[in-house]
């Protein structure tokens, strides 16, 4: 079981098929009383969409995120196109030009796992679609530190490499439908 | 602020410690989770089970810390990286420094030589080279000997021949400032007469001249908040009256203490220029 009132920061990867599945999920998300949400979505860094755009609402709030900007509840932060997302121990974002990670710039299991690192148990680690491996060791090592995992049920993923590989590497893998991650998202403050 | 150090972050700061006592070299105020990254690279491919066990043979064989080292400081750099960035640099920084009989840049973090080499080739088809000087530093001594020798892969060059075109470049890249053999390319004598290559650290030297236009890209988010000011601090007393600063896409003054003394004058291409 999920337990929503451990949860102080989310993380969310997603790559083939996941702007749907974001906009599918973040319905659950409202105004700012929910905790930080970090995003990494593989995308060309030439083609990249401006995530403002494409993912924020008149009540809700999606940034790029900054390199030195402290993390802050109620807002949607992504990955910049091209550079690794990192969470320092005082809370704040770093990012990095070092390799790819699975051929990916911005890398999931970057992110994860520095966010593992600082926010241990009160980490929800969510892995979506996605056609590769990446995200899957970061998901275990957010489990690893007591943080709670979910993966897009395989069921329902448009690419069911990404969920397939964390579920391998997951002692006890949680499969949710989108649906299932936007309720519980609503029920995170 | 407090923060809660886990073990691994303990053995980290003590390491970072040691190698500058032993050494010299400051990395203590570099952003954590790159520098764990990198270490953790580092004990996968040169052997070692721990952190701890890599201080142990850090502080007692030289030969083994050079190696650590170039773990440490990964060269990421290619030549007109960002080409945008490039043709801005052309078309709204260099129109300006062509009103100084001198000028005086400074490459900050030069790693291999790509950007300088590729500033110099802005220079000298804007016919400013001759009446340039480019400080090039870095800290990492086998990188400055590769940027001086200025010998690169040629596929590479291809690459970066699509860049300089992106870039507002016109002449045939690789005949005009390389010499070729069938896989390496060699930096003509002529791009590299005015640069000057040396070892300066951001984070434990001083000033040591007066420039027109400091660069500085994709290095301040290695740092933390604190070094990342001090060398801001540095690049603001180098400056001259108005002079020009250009730091990494992604990099900004906003979280830094310069944000009211210097004035951003291109937000997406990150062009910023001294306050008077």
């Amino acid at each position: 079981m999920i337990e929503p009132s451990r949860v102080k920061a989310v993380v969310i990867g997603a790559s083939a098929g996941g702007v749907g599945a974001l906009l599918k999920i973040f319905q659950g998300l409202h105004g700012q009383n929910f905790p930080p949400v970090m995003v990494v979505l593989h995308f060309p860094a030439q083609a990249a969409p401006i995530f403002e755009q494409v993912f924020g609402r008149p009540d809700l709030q999606v940034l790029e995120a900054e390199d030195k900007a402290p993390v802050v509840s109620g807002a949607i932060y992504f990955a910049p196109p091209g550079y690794h997302l990192q969470i320092e121990p005082d809370k704040s974002f770093s990012l990095s030009v070092d390799d790819a990670v699975h051929f990916a710039r911005p890398s999931i299991d970057v992110l994860f796992e520095t966010a593992a690192d600082v926010y241990r148990d009160s980490l929800l680690g969510v892995l979506l679609t996605g056609a590769n491996a990446d995200g899957a060791q970061g998901l275990a090592y957010i489990e690893r530190l007591g943080g709670q995992a979910v993966v897009q049920s395989l069921e329902e993923a448009d690419s069911i490499a990404m969920p397939q590989a964390a579920i391998s590497l997951l002692s006890k893998p949680t499969q949710f439908k989108l649906q299932a991650i936007s309720e519980l998202f609503d029920r995170l403050n | 602020m407090t923060l809660a150090l886990s073990d691994e972050e303990i053995d980290l700061r003590l390491l970072l410690e040691a190698i500058f006592l032993k050494y010299q070299y400051d990395f203590r105020d570099y952003a954590l989770s790159s520098i764990k990254r990198r270490m953790a690279q580092a004990l996968a491919k040169l052997g070692g089970e721990t952190i701890t066990s890599l201080q142990d043979r850090v502080v007692h064989d030289s030969e083994f810390f050079q190696k650590l080292l170039t773990f440490l400081t990964v060269p990421v750099t290619e030549m007109f990286r960002d080409p945008e960035f490039f043709l801005a640099v052309r078309r709204e920084v260099l129109p300006s420094l062509q009103t100084y009989p001198s000028i005086k840049l400074w490459v900050a973090g030069c790693s291999t030589g790509e950007e300088v080499y590729s500033y110099a080739i802005l220079l000298q088809e804007a016919d400013l080279l001759d009446s340039s000087l480019i400080y090039a530093t870095d800290i990492q001594p086998e990188s400055l000997t590769h940027a001086k020798a200025g010998v690169y892969a040629r596929e590479a060059l291809l690459k970066y021949e699509v860049s300089y075109r992106e870039a507002g470049g016109q002449k045939d890249f690789l005949k005009t400032y390389f010499t070729c053999n069938d896989d390496q390319a060699i930096v003509l004598a002529e791009l590299k007469k005015n640069i000057l290559f040396s070892d300066h650290s951001l984070a434990t030297d001083s000033v040591f001249a007066e420039v027109q236009f400091a660069s500085c890209r994709n290095v301040l988010i290695y740092f933390n908040r604190s070094l990342q000011d001090r060398a801001l601090g540095l690049f603001y007393e180098s400056l001259s009256h108005r002079g020009y600063l250009a730091l990494g896409n992604k990099e900004s003054l906003n979280f830094s203490n310069y944000a009211d003394r210097i004035e951003t004058i291109n937000r997406t291409q990150r062009i910023f220029r001294k306050l008077p």
